[in-house]
């Protein structure tokens, strides 16, 4: 049996690996053969960008080779997928390879799009990229006070980022001690500051004690950089003199050019995690058009299921399991703090009050990805 | 030619089910309708708000066996 797997991020190097382990035996007899395409020889950790935006971490700790990360028996190449066919089971790289597989994993990921905003990509800081990241947090570095605006675009990665960016500019701004010169304003897409209801109402008291202003129902229509003005669909606007920006995202262009799903969303089972009308197609993580969290979480307890299932497919000829919807997202509130928000798709998180022992736990997680990517976590 | 698209956001607690419709009313063309099925109960309040506030059509929103369906037209 001939398993490919399009894409070496979260969700397709744990697949690869949780695979290659639970069919060692049968890699080594030649029965099974695991194959990974990827777009790039380097794997990043993005949730560290968070980190690097405020000189918490540096950029070269964000990467391993990729080649590193996998078990020896995944045939690993650098050739990103073109063309899927999946009427005839193969794949065309950019290289013009030809691929035939009899399970096929699409783990492409999605990238951001701040231009899809007008002005945002000019006029806004993110860190959704190692540049990115360093810019931004050079630009807080000099900054000495004013209005700082933080705006989300939608859809976004890693819904818990828009809170936890506010909690870190408190904290830092704090310990340079110019926090009374700096005015921090939260814009949030719909009519409440966190789309989980538990979070928002755990949220709304921190960021009253913080002192940060608010405002809901703004969704981000366009930003005037000459002018530093940021206004919304719903006709309101905000003069900053920074302003950071969780940018859109969409799933990418190949899996869009390929006509595989609107917006670069794979439509996916959300409990067998396959493309819809395709039983040997499995879809993880960012690729999904799953009305879950688009985290490397979810992408890992995504990617457990679909390799479980492949194996025992080749094992006893059928899955054995479904995805529930499980996501889990460390919620950073400061800069020694953190509390997590542990949800599926029935039940609703149950949020704990943050403490320092979880925030260590993030950061002991932010070294152990590298064991979890490797399937052994 | 506008069309009618069926987002199913039941059960979904993150990103939810209003995050969900402005996800794919950015994507939706003019004219184009969307009906969305929710199982947050706060959806048939929540959903209502955002759409007159950004000044999309309202088409109808309505509670069927513990499902909302709530239909909207983008007008801008």
């Amino acid at each position: 049996m001939k398993i490919l797997v399009v894409g070496g991020g979260t969700g397709g190097t744990i697949v690869a690996n949780n695979l290659a382990r639970r069919l060692s035996g049968e890699i080594r007899a030649g029965k099974v053969k695991i194959t990974m395409l990827s777009a790039s020889d380097k794997h990043m950790y993005q949730p560290g960008l968070l980190y690097v935006a405020f000189g918490q971490m540096m950029p070269d700790e964000l990467y391993r080779d990729q080649a590193s990360l996998l078990e020896s028996s995944v045939d690993f190449h650098v050739d990103p997928v073109e063309q899927f066919e999946l009427d005839k089971n193969q794949v065309k790289t950019k290289s013009g390879k030809v691929h035939m597989y009899d399970v096929l994993v699409i783990a492409t990921g999605s990238r951001i799009v701040p231009e899809q905003i007008p002005g945002l990509a000019e006029g806004a800081e993110t860190f959704y990229s190692e540049a990115g990241a360093v810019k931004m947090f050079k630009r807080l570095r000099e900054f000495q006070g004013g209005k700082i605006a933080v705006v989300v675009g939608v859809p976004h990665k890693c819904p818990i980022a828009p809170v936890e960016v506010i909690f870190s500019l408190n904290d830092y701004f704090k310990a340079r001690g110019i926090r009374e010169k700096v005015t921090i304003k939260y814009h949030y897409p719909i009519g409440r500051i966190h789309t989980i209801k538990e979070v928002a109402t755990w949220a709304k008291p921190e960021f009253d004690r913080m002192g940060i202003e608010y405002e809901t129902l703004f969704n981000v229509k366009e930003v005037d950089v000459k002018n530093k003005v940021v206004k919304s669909e719903e006709d309101t606007e905000y003069a900053y003199d920074l302003l950071i920006a969780i940018p859109p995202h969409r799933g990418m262009e190949v899996i869009e050019k390929n006509g595989l799903g609107e917006g670069g969303w794979i439509p996916t089972d959300r409990h067998k995690l396959t493309l819809n009308g395709h039983d040997n197609v499995y879809v993880v993580g960012d690729t999904t058009n799953l009305p879950v969290s688009k985290t490397g979480s979810a992408a890992h307890f995504e990617a457990e299921v679909i390799s479980e299932n492949i194996s025992s497919i080749v094992k006893i000829g059928t899955p054995v399991r479904d995805y529930d919807g499980k996501v889990y997202c460390f919620i950073e509130t400061g800069h020694d703090s953190a509390t997590y928000a542990m949800f599926n798709y029935q039940n609703p998180p149950n949020l704990k009050p943050p403490s320092k022992p979880m925030h260590w736990f993030k950061m002991s997680y932010n070294k152990m990805y590298w064991t979890s990517v490797r399937g052994l976590l | 030619m506008s069309e009618t698209k069926l987002v199913d956001a039941r059960d979904t607690f993150c990103p939810g089910p209003l995050m969900e419709l402005i996800t794919h009313m950015k994507q939706a063309s003019v004219g184009d309708t969307i009906e969305l099925l929710s199982t947050d109960e706060g959806s048939g309040a929540d959903v209502p708000e955002w759409v007159n506030k950004v000044g999309h059509e309202m088409l109808s929103n309505e509670k069927i066996e513990g499902v909302w369906h709530i239909k909207v037209r983008k007008a801008k």
